[in-house]
């Protein structure tokens, strides 16, 4: 890590992150979030997601505005290509989980980021989804990420923030363990 | 109701230095064990374990090691002759065949309840050591074929059926006992966490001659930059001897390693997908403390092989017969469960500072960091205990007596 005259600032206020920690430790309660989107179909296969309120810190919260986005499947699939499919969703959250941890890290460890970009792949095998290969699973076979990082830092630093950010990623997490899922009508 | 101006829970090491250190501010107290001294020395521990730490990091107070093998591991057998020879010597008055069931604010101090009566006392020391597994939730949940072991209770390979052994985490616990395990015949699936990779070795000297050398031993619990991460750190993955026990040798040894034991699904042992990831932390962290090892010494020592990750199995079918047994390395902690004193944190875990407690009177020993980075081994104990019986003396003299005179 090269110490330099300027301020280190990669954007994000990791002073406010450190205190959030140190305020859970006198209400645990407060660390109790639900995050929550709705989904419209549309037509064919493209529906349209939004996400405005949460809930976190004790309440309600809102965003600052209320998001949309729309996910469908290419023409390859004989649809219209409105969106991303879902499973790219997957990798976008992914990779923007991870990419905002190697930035808040690298802040907690004064590494001055110039750079970071990142190649997102998962490999699927269609005989799942089509049903015609039990065997195969329906998701990904396998995810990599491909993380190019320029920062005031050597190749071991940079590496030690991309592990960390993995460490502590939600996506990660979702994605390398089991989450109880639960789907009902009403 | 005897009254006593000190009790010690636990004739362990820790204790046994307490009572060293106590005796000489000449308090008078009493040692309180459950079993006999050095209790779960002998009966908490596998046949073949030894010390991760080398004999000359044995010494009690007073008695610095004189034997013959400084650089040799100690069984736990001999820990426990050690300890047991060490109660003799400084004529400790340990109480054996005492268990304390409750310790609860008193008029005066504390009143502590055992099974062989009641004890009034100004102090109390926690030096129970850490006596209780950590089994997660879904060691319940195994298909009933399969034998589930915590690692307190494991002994021997005899012990577990033949076949396949699932041993879950690979700290020092769970890399000796998947070894062990594996040359028995078992075929092994260690499942990997979190953990901290270091060598026996480095530069031909043995990994704790680097680290006191250093002073990290000697890093004091304030000084330490995230004390919470420091006393949550995964033991050592490390054996007192000459096996190998890092995940390249085992893999080398024919074990298969798998990701975190994540869930159970029926009969469906799930993995977690991150084992790459955690072996390259584990990888990181390591060449960083050998960055600090050259930084002191000059040059370049070799450096070990990044830890090989080959396409790790995400599930394994628990009814499958494959896997016979499941030994659960998961962790060991101290237990308080009779300590009726308001010192617990939400999650239950005792708050202390340096082994002071905020209840007046009350002290912890032996928990990870307390005041060093050495307090855990066996050497830990004599500095923590001076400092801690300072202050317990401190104590006496402003709250513990006043606490006397208000009560008179």
């Amino acid at each position: 890590m090269t110490v330099t005259a300027t301020p280190v600032d990669n954007g994000v206020n990791v002073e406010a992150l450190l205190g959030a920690r140190d305020a859970l430790t006198d209400t645990p309660e407060i660390a109790q979030f639900q995050w929550r989107s709705t989904v419209t179909w549309q037509n064919g296969t493209h529906s349209r997601s939004e996400i405005e309120g949460f809930y976190g810190l004790c309440d309600e919260q809102v965003h600052t505005r209320k998001f949309s986005l729309d996910a469908d499947h290419p023409p390859q699939f004989a649809s219209e290509d409105q969106g991303p499919t879902p499973v790219e969703y997957v990798l976008v959250a992914l990779g923007s989980c991870l990419t905002a941890g190697v930035a808040a890290v690298a802040q907690q460890r004064q590494i001055q980021l110039r750079s970071v970009s990142a190649t997102l792949t998962g490999e699927m095998d269609l005989h799942g989804i089509l049903g015609a290969d039990p065997s195969v699973r329906n998701g990904f076979s396998g995810v990599k990420v491909d993380y190019q990082v320029d920062a005031d830092a050597s190749a071991d630093e940079i590496k030690a923030l991309v592990a960390q950010s993995q460490k502590r990623s939600a996506v990660f997490d979702m994605l390398t363990n089991p989450t109880a899922v639960t789907v009902s009508v009403s | 109701m005897p009254s006593v101006t000190a009790v010690v829970v636990g004739a362990g090491h820790t204790g046994l230095a307490m009572s060293s250190h106590l005796a000489a501010r000449s308090i008078d107290h009493v040692v309180l064990e459950r079993g006999e001294v050095a209790h779960s020395w002998r009966t908490q521990r596998w046949d073949s374990l030894r010390l991760l730490t080398p004999s000359w990091m044995t010494g009690l107070p007073g008695a610095p090691y004189d034997g013959d093998d400084p650089d040799g591991f100690l069984s736990a057998v001999e820990v426990a002759d050690l300890v047991a020879g060490y109660a003799d010597a400084s004529a400790a008055p340990v109480l054996t065949g005492t268990t304390v069931t409750s310790v609860r604010p008193g008029v005066q101090g504390f009143d502590v309840e055992t099974d062989q009566g009641h004890w009034h006392t100004q102090a109390v020391v926690l030096a129970t050591g850490t006596t209780r597994s950590v089994v997660p939730a879904i060691a319940r949940r195994l298909p009933e074929a399969v034998t589930s072991v915590p690692a307190l209770d494991y002994r021997n390979p005899d012990q577990l059926p033949e076949g396949g052994v699932l041993v879950v985490g690979a700290s020092a616990s769970g890399v000796q006992i998947a070894e062990e395990l594996q040359r028995s015949g078992r075929p092994v699936t260690l499942a990997v966490g979190e953990h901290v990779r270091v060598p026996r070795a480095y530069r031909g000297e043995d990994l704790f001659t680097w680290l006191d050398r250093l002073g990290v031993l000697d890093e004091r619990w304030d000084q330490v930059d995230d004390l919470v991460r420091a006393r949550h750190l995964p033991s050592l993955q490390l054996v007192g001897g000459d096996r190998r026990v890092d995940l390249n040798s085992l893999q080398d040894a024919g074990i298969r390693l798998t990701g975190r034991f994540a869930g159970l699904d029926g009969g469906q042992a799930q993995f977690s997908g991150s084992l790459a990831n955690v072996c390259a932390l584990a990888d990181l962290k390591l060449g960083r403390l050998l960055d600090t090892f050259d930084a002191y010494a000059g040059g370049r020592g070799d450096r070990p092989e990044p830890t090989r990750v080959d396409d790790p199995p995400l599930g394994l079918d628990l009814d499958s017969g494959e896997i016979r047994s499941v030994v659960w390395a998961t962790g060991i902690h101290p237990d308080h469960s009779w300590l009726d004193v308001p010192v617990f944190d939400h999650r239950g875990r005792l708050v202390h500072d340096g082994g002071v407690t905020r209840w007046p009177g009350l002290y912890a020993m032996g928990l990870p960091v307390l005041r060093r980075r050495r307090s855990t081994y066996i050497a830990g104990a004599d500095a923590d205990a001076d400092d801690l019986a300072t202050h317990l003396l401190d104590h006496l003299g402003t709250g513990g007596s006043r606490f006397a005179q208000e009560a008179s």
